[in-house]
């Protein structure tokens, strides 16, 4: 008989007595489902908080802020320097002006709807041309603010996780009243978790006088991205730092994230070494009830090779079992599902979906195979090294 | 008892089994330890505090400052024991990587009110001495090699001195330590004078004022008395006990830590369930042995304890290995994420609730088997076996 054949045969042998262990197998099973589930929820959130923060960045959109600031809660610009940066080489312009954006980021404490205390919420005031700037942005009910009124649009995802964000619902902060007079959506990034305003109206209320923290900036193309960089930088007029968009919200993401996935990964391991520790005991007592039949096969003249194989398969097929059921159970319960969080570097709250994607199921299934592979491997290295003749002895 | 040599002897028959149900027993116990650490991360150790100390920030939102004025008008209300200022700084040193809160205060003011952070006497001393100085905490100083003397260069990022320039240097006077573990131990903080006489805006503003009260009791009623204070000013402020205040920042995490917290708690038990299962499993395979222990004499209850007893010893090795793993790893290790979480320890009152869960370990795998084993009628045992 050919190598394959005997593999292929024994393999066969083993499987078919799958169902007399499935207590165990169920089990073992089970161990890994959590592991796989817990592995991928959590790095869904990582996932999720990366794509809302790195979705909002347009490879053709500058942000200016001051030197030395990481965030736009820390920058200050004169609307002198705003001025100059609408000059600026490579600026894209509309009928009505260049598309620059000069904005004012502030944080106001709105309850959060789940537990009822107060979140920093980000309330942005913004310049007409920030709407057009952000091209996925769209006003899904009520209106846009009126230039010169206290008036609020609020991100779908803020109206959602944050209570009296309604249209109509209004808010005293300063002293000021504010009236909510509509919501946009922004395809779930990250402008969704913000309040917007006019900058003008914002600036008396906080004090800032004719300063704002940012100015965003579309440009005729992503190539012209160097030059506007190096005429803002090298004016001596000015004092700033010019990134672009995408590369300032991946530097945003970053610090949540590198939290989340190391929290994820060294829990995932953990549970692995546990769930692999219930394999090997599956896969030995598994090993153990079929002692004679191995050790009958042997004495047929089938080789120690099939004999290793087919244990490890077993445990594979039982772990991938558990991976695909655990990666299911964490697709079904937590893809899409929207939460909020404390973005660390601006401090204020990010709104975001839970994002299964194929990738980390991939992960999730790779993992569970690895550890049906090391749960196996000893057992397996028993079954073959079994003395023939006192295993037929036995029992 | 006589037959706990019996119990050990029966450990070593299938040595391997016994050794990797005690192993996923201990990795239970070491994936609990983390599970309680983390938790007190991501509540900021909201449970340690005093329920003596009030938050005083602005109404709109602590990122908005507040006169400095405000501290004497604070201290002179009825029922405030004390009061300290603190300022945010919000530098990065070297790289925003390595990220440090940086708190501007008034040392004295701020060592009274905050009597958790142990500070050697010389070390103070030379503290309030310097203007430039600053105190680190133990932690901080471990991860980054801070020695007494050190100068700190940090980049400003909100605020600059009034030269132009956003390097502000800072020189370590005092290394200090929480009182209880808890205490967040990675700040760093600096004069609120060297801060406000350097900086270019901003002058005679601050982040928020914590008061010490007389009474807890009456918290409600001080919080009330301040907010009132400075009602229709164009700074009106929000003031909530501390404890509320932390509650509330950790509730602005949301509930990715709950998640996180109820999965691992998911394979904390299925790992159990599936040592439990082996456990009974071993118990079930000597169903003839336990007969012919009745054959000989020995009492069903008897039989019972011995079946117990295995199963409750071998959690116990287990479960107190794993939580003395995972408390070592925990307080030596530290955290996973390399110094990002300020707060990380094992709460002694989780490790008993983690002693706790090893005796319902050995009692839930051990209490079926050992009650089969009690009802067991001698022929019907010896007979099934085949024996």
């Amino acid at each position: 008989m050919s190598a394959l054949a005997q593999l292929l045969a024994v393999t066969a042998i083993h499987l078919r007595s799958l169902p007399q262990r499935l207590g165990s197998s169920a089990a073992a099973a089970i161990g890994v489902a959590g592991v796989v589930a817990t592995m991928v929820a959590v790095l869904a959130i990582a996932e999720g908080f990366e794509a809302a923060l790195s979705g909002s960045g347009a490879r053709d959109t500058a942000i200016v802020l001051r030197s030395g600031s990481d965030t736009e809660m820390s920058s200050l610009l004169t609307l002198e320097d705003a001025r100059v940066i609408a000059d600026g080489p490579g600026v894209r312009h509309s009928p009505a002006g260049p598309l620059t954006s000069a904005e004012l980021f502030v944080v106001v404490d709105v309850p959060k709807r789940s537990t009822g205390t107060a979140a920093n919420v980000p309330l942005r005031g913004v310049e007409p041309a920030a709407l057009q700037i952000r091209r996925d942005l769209r006003v899904v009910a009520g209106r846009a603010f009126e230039p010169g009124r206290n008036e609020i649009l609020a991100g779908v995802g803020a109206a959602q996780q944050f209570a009296d964000l309604e249209i109509g619902s209004t808010h005293r902060w300063s002293g000021t009243e504010w009236t909510v007079v509509g919501h946009f959506s922004s395809g779930g990034t990250l402008w969704e978790s913000e309040l917007w305003c006019d900058a003008r109206v914002l600036q008396p209320l906080y004090r800032r006088g004719s300063t704002v923290q940012s100015v965003y900036v579309q440009l005729e193309s992503p190539a012209g991205f160097a030059a506007f960089k190096d005429a803002l930088t090298s004016d001596p007029r000015l004092d700033v730092k010019v990134m672009l968009e995408e590369t300032y919200f991946a530097e945003q993401s970053e610090a949540l994230h590198t939290v989340i996935t190391s929290l994820g990964f060294f829990i995932a391991t953990l549970m692995g070494v546990g769930a692999v520790f219930g394999a090997v005991n599956t896969m030995y007592s598994a090993v153990a009830s079929r002692t004679r039949e191995i050790a009958t096969l042997r004495a047929l003249g089938f080789g120690a090779g099939p004999v290793v194989v087919s244990v490890l398969a077993e445990s594979t097929l039982i772990a991938l079992a558990g991976g695909v059921a655990g990666g299911l159970a964490a697709q079904l319960a937590f893809d899409g599902y929207r939460t909020s969080t404390l973005n660390w570097s601006s401090f204020s709250q990010v709104t975001f979906a839970f994002d299964v994607t194929p990738a980390l199921l991939a992960l999730g299934v790779a993992w569970a195979i690895g550890m049906g592979l090391l749960g196996g491997l000893l057992p397996a290295w028993r079954a073959a090294r079994l003395p023939v003749a006192q295993a037929l002895r036995e029992l | 008892m006589k037959l706990l040599p019996l119990v050990w002897r029966n450990f070593g028959r299938r040595k391997t089994r016994t050794a990797f149900t005690l192993l996923s027993i201990v990795v239970a116990f070491i994936l609990f330890g983390y599970l309680s650490a983390i938790d007190v991360a991501f509540s900021f150790g909201v449970d340690i505090l005093g329920a003596d100390r009030l938050i005083t920030y602005h109404k709109v939102s602590l990122v908005q400052l507040l006169p400095y004025s405000y501290q004497d008008r604070i201290a002179a209300i009825p029922g405030v024991k004390d009061v300290a200022t603190a300022v945010w700084f919000g530098g990065v040193y070297q790289d925003p990587k390595n990220f440090i809160a940086q708190i501007a205060v008034e040392p004295e003011r701020f060592l009274r009110v905050y009597d958790e952070f142990v500070l050697p006497a010389e070390q103070k001393r030379a503290w309030l001495e310097d203007r430039t100085g600053c105190i680190v905490g133990r932690k901080t100083a471990e991860r980054f090699g801070f020695k007494i003397g050190d100068r700190i260069p940090i980049q400003g990022t909100f605020y600059r001195k009034s030269d132009g320039s956003s390097l502000w240097e800072v020189t370590v006077r005092g290394i200090y330590a929480g009182a209880k573990s808890g205490v967040d131990e990675t700040q760093l903080f600096f004069h609120y004078k060297y801060l406000d006489e350097a900086r270019e805006h901003s002058q005679g503003e601050t982040g928020w004022f914590t008061l010490r009260i007389d009474d807890p009791e009456r918290a409600a009623d001080v919080a009330r008395a301040v907010d009132t204070t400075f009602a229709n000013s164009s700074y009106e402020t929000k003031t909530s006990t501390e404890k509320a205040f932390v509650q509330g920042f950790a509730n602005q995490l949301g509930n990715i830590s709950a998640i996180l917290e109820a999965v691992m708690l998911a394979v904390f038990f299925t790992i159990l369930l599936v040592a439990g299962n082996t456990m009974a499993q071993s118990v079930r395979e000597r169903t003839a042995e336990l007969a012919v222990l009745k054959t000989l004499g020995f009492s069903d209850g008897a039989v019972l304890g011995f079946v117990l007893t295995e199963s409750l010893l071998l959690s116990a090795l287990g479960g107190a290995l794993g939580l003395l793993v995972g408390w070592l790893l925990i307080t030596v290790g530290g955290d996973p994420t390399g110094g990002l979480l300020a707060v990380f320890f094992f709460p002694a009152t989780d490790v008993a609730r983690g002693v706790l869960f090893v005796v319902l370990l050995g009692l839930a795998s051990g209490v079926l088997p050992a009650l089969q084993a009690r009802r067991l009628a001698i022929p019907d045992a010896l007979r099934r076996t085949g024996a």
